[in-house]
Parts: structure tokens; sequence; C-alpha cells
């Protein structure tokens, strides 16, 4: 047996949890057509606030209005994506002691968990991707809200490139929501830290407003956190404001963060296995 | 009938009190939701900072008023979110599992029971953030106060609290015949204290004439803060108007209440 085929039989496992899950999960079309109509409404009123603030403007914006569109559309679109939220299956392993279980498998316990939070984060957001392309692309602009719609991208590399980077996105944001899962582990403060992440993850990903948008003086610190490759980085691949030159570059960054994070998050896993208490008789 | 009222009342703030009290007995657990709610909440305050310092106005609009919206619209949708947590997790928790069926047993109407279900306290969380934006606003705005600005303001703040409520009721009505709690109200519960941060005026007409007239959220944020501000709106809605907008809160309510008993009529039981 040769080494790529003795990979390929030791990942098997952990692809088929993914392809089991993600199929699971593509199940919930109701819970689908629901946040796709709440985004909708959202992006909307997105819309229009950013128009009144785009009119008011006396020095033009590092960002052009086109480019806030798409933004917005697609950070809409992709809101499923964003780690902010615990698959609520795991949450209750946790909580009812059914880790015990989980810890029995002959698979490793990170890329087990892995591989679920992978389906988790995929299956909703493909759901709505479809919706909510088709009215802001191709519906908008029928009845008469082409000043609304989503633009094309800024061309055909960088809509290649913006394919790459979502899938670096979703190995980050699986990865970052792992670190979610880890935590609870500790059951209080695991808590706490994880009602913290859907305030901090829209602001410092870009969802609650662009980034470039935010003072020049924060652009460092913002550049250089993790939450930018899990909404700010791919928008702004689709709409050239990063240039397909610079794009490579870009996706190797999230590709690092997702390595940095995915250590670190094996570390806490291991330090939370060792004082693990199972709950539950 | 009155006696019935205060009995009725006194229950409640029991209710409530044990409420307080269960959720007290977990400090720790209390004072970290408290701190996760102010912070979800207040990044909003952050976002709209940063718009402010990004593009100066949002065309006639100063800070301190969109900052005067965004305190007030915190403050009521906290205080609303708090007390209707029995509505809000009605579809999942009551009739999902047929627990509603308890409740219809008791000899106590089920809207005193969702109500005094829980009081969430962490819900101070978004309140003090609001209440600090709100402070700073009328600190910067100069308002000319007098005591007719005052009732008003007072008057506003319980029909934003009763029209948030409302929503929060219509939200477990909707169940009755989904049997979840559905993720698309979320539009106008969240999306309206998103919507109502801003002047109603930047909005296109379809949404004003929704957000006034269908579920009148401008009616207990913007029109009244118009009258509070001493302006003239942009809308062109007289003073007499915005002075009496806030009832449409209280009527929104009635409204919801209404639906409610409407929707009871038409539970069936999951439960087995």
């Amino acid at each position: 047996m040769n080494a790529s085929a003795g990979l390929m039989l030791r990942l098997a496992p952990y692809l088929s949890v993914v392809a089991i899950r993600f199929k699971i999960l593509l199940q919930y079309r109701a819970a689908a057509l629901a946040g796709f109509g709440t985004q909708l409404f959202w992006g909307l009123i997105k819309i229009m606030v950013f128009v009144a603030f785009y009119a008011s403007a006396t020095s033009p914006p590092p960002m052009s209005f086109a480019q806030v569109l798409v933004y917005i559309w697609l950070g809409q679109a992709l809101l499923a994506l964003l780690p902010w939220n615990v698959d609520s299956e795991i949450a209750t392993h946790i909580r009812t002691g059914g880790v015990a279980y989980e810890l029995l498998r002959p698979l490793d316990l990170y890329g087990f968990w892995y591989a679920r939070t992978i389906a988790f984060r995929s299956a909703p957001t493909l759901l709505r991707l479809g919706p909510m392309l088709a009215f802001a692309y191709l519906f908008l602009p029928l009845i008469g809200l082409s000043e609304w719609a989503l633009p094309d991208p800024a061309g055909g590399l960088s809509l290649l490139l913006f394919v790459c980077s979502l899938g670096a996105t979703l190995l980050l944001a699986s990865a970052i929501t792992m670190i979610m899962h880890i935590a609870l582990l500790w059951t209080v403060s695991g808590d706490g830290f994880n009602r913290l992440m859907p305030g901090i993850v829209p602001v410092l990903s870009g969802l609650t407003i662009p980034l470039p948008l935010f003072p020049d003086w924060m652009q460092t610190f913002l550049y250089w956190q993790p939450f930018r490759g899990v909404a700010d980085v791919p928008l702004r691949i689709y709409s050239g404001h990063i240039a397909a030159t610079e794009a490579g570059f870009e996706i190797l960054l999230q590709l690092a963060w997702t390595a940095i994070i995915i250590a670190f998050g094996y570390w806490l896993l291991i330090r939370g296995r060792r004082k693990l208490v199972v709950q539950g008789g | 009938m009155a006696d019935s009222i205060a009995n009725d009342f006194a229950l409640y703030l029991k209710m409530v009190s044990q409420s307080i009290r269960s959720q007290l007995q977990y400090r720790l657990s209390f004072l970290l939701m408290s701190i996760g709610n102010f912070v979800t909440s207040g990044v909003e305050a952050f976002g709209v900072w940063a718009l402010f310092d990004r593009f100066g106005t949002l065309g006639q609009w100063s800070l301190p008023q969109i900052a005067f919206l965004y305190g007030l619209v915190n403050c009521v949708f906290a205080v609303a979110e708090g007390l209707a947590r029995g509505f809000d997790i009605f579809g999942s928790e009551f009739v999902k599992t047929g627990n509603f069926d308890r409740l219809l047993l008791r000899p106590r109407s089920t809207v005193l029971q969702l109500a005094g279900h829980e009081f969430q306290i962490h819900r101070i969380g978004r309140f003090v953030q609001g209440a600090v934006v709100f402070g700073w606003a009328v600190w910067m705005l100069g308002i000319d106060w007098h005591a007719g600005k005052v009732l008003l303001l007072v008057f506003t703040f319980v029909a934003g609290v009763a029209f948030f409520y409302a929503l929060f009721i219509i939200q477990a009505t909707f169940s009755f015949w989904a049997t979840e709690s559905l993720e698309i109200m979320n539009t106008l519960t969240y999306g309206g204290v998103e919507t109502a941060q801003y002047p109603l005026a930047i909005y296109r007409k379809v949404f004003r004439r929704f957000f006034t007239y269908i579920v009148p959220l401008g009616c207990i944020t913007y029109f009244p803060a118009i009258a509070v501000f001493g302006i003239d709106d942009p809308l062109g809605s007289s003073r007499l108007f915005q002075y009496m907008a806030p009832c449409a809160g209280l009527g929104f309510f009635a409204a919801a209440i209404f639906l409610w008993r409407f929707g009871i009529r038409h539970y069936t039981s999951t439960g087995s």
C-alpha cells in the first residue's frame, strides 16, 4: 500500500462523517427559508442605511457603493458560515455525558468533531445561498431596483479566487466553531465565552460594517485578526476591492490562521479531556 | 373584577420575584450573561459610531440624534425581551412539547402564566448600554425640556415595551399553527431594533408605511423623538400626531392579545 492510499484510508471515516451530517442538515429547509426571509429584510434595511450615508459623504469613502452592495448581499447569503453559534447536538453530548461515547470511538475526537462542524457550517449556508443570489442578482433588477442589486464579480479571475477563498473560509470558520465546542468542556466559563461570540464575530468579520469603512487608525488591527478571514476577505476578492494579484496572499493568510486555530483547538481539547467530568449517571 | 385584576397582578409579581431569585442562585452565570448581553448589543453602537466617524453626518441627522433613537429602542427592547421570555420560547417549549396543555388546565389565564414564566434579568446588559447611549445623546442634544416632553418620553417608553411585547405574543400565536418558534419574526423583533436605530425618514416609502400603519415601530421611536428634538419632521407629520403616535403601540398590544385568544381556539395538542 502506498502512502497516499494509506492516508485516504485514514481520512475516509472523517469524510463520511462530513457527507452524512451534510445530508442530514440539508433536510432543514423550513429553517433555511425563514433564514432567507430574515436575511433579505436585513439586507434591504442595511442598503437603505448605506444609501443615506453615501449620499452625505463629503470625501470619497475607501469603498465604492457597488462594493458595499457586494459586501451586504454576499454577507447576508453567507451568514450561516459565520462562527457565532454551536452545533446543539455536540453541546448536548457534553452537557448530558454523551461525550463519554464519543471518546470510545476509534476516531480522533478533534477530527470527528471537526468533520461534523464542517457539515454544520456548510449545509445551512448552501441552502440559503441559492435563494439569496437569485433574489439579489436576478429578482431585484426585474422589479426595477437594479441600483440595489448584487453587482457582477470584478472579473473571471476574481470569481475563481473568490470560490477558493470561500473554501478557506469554511475551514477557518469551522476551526473557530471548534474552539466554541471545546470551550463547552469548561461548563460555566465556556458558556460565557460562547455568549460573547455573537457580539464579537459580526463586527470583526465585517458583517456589521464593512471593515474598510472603520476608522483608518483601526485598520492595522483589523487586518491582523483571524475573523477577517470568515467574511471580509472573500467578499472583497469578489468585488475587486482586494485585487486578484493580492488575493493569493490573502487566501494563504486565511489558511495560516486556520492552521494556528486548529493547533490551538487541539491543545485545548487535550487539556479539556484531562479535566473532563462525565455528567449524568 | 378589580379584585381579580389585583389578585392576578400580585400573582404575577410573585412569579417574577421567584424567577429573579432563582436566576440569582447562579451569580457567576448571571454576571457572564449580563456582560455578554452588554457586549453583543453594544457592538451595534460601536458600528453606528464608526459610520459617523467615516461619513460625518447622515444627511440632516447628527450622531446624537441617532444615539437618542438607538438608546431609546434598545432600552425598550431590553425590557420587553426580558419580560416576554415565556412567549419568546412558547413554540419550542410549550407547543412542540405539548406542555401547553398543563397551562390550559390551570385556573388562571394563559397570558398571565406565560408572562410570569420567566423574567430574564441578564437583559439588563442591553438595557444598561442603551441607557448609557441615551444619556449621552440627551446631554449632547441640549434638549429644551418641559413637562409635556417628559410625559411623552415616559409614555413612549411604556408604549414601546408594549409594542415589542406584542411582537413576542404574535410570534407565540403563530406557533399554534407552525408548532415551532418562527425565526422569521426576528425580522420584526431584532430587525425592528436595527431599523429603529436610524430615522424612519431614510427608508423607502413602502418600508415607512409598513412601520407606521401595519407594524407601528416608527410610532414608538421616530415620531415621539421628533417631538422631543423639537424639529420639523421631514416626513411632514404634525406635532399633535407625534405626541399621539405612541398610542399605536398600546393598540398593537391589544390587537396581539386579541390574536392570541383567536389562536388558542385553534390549538391542537401535540402531546400524547
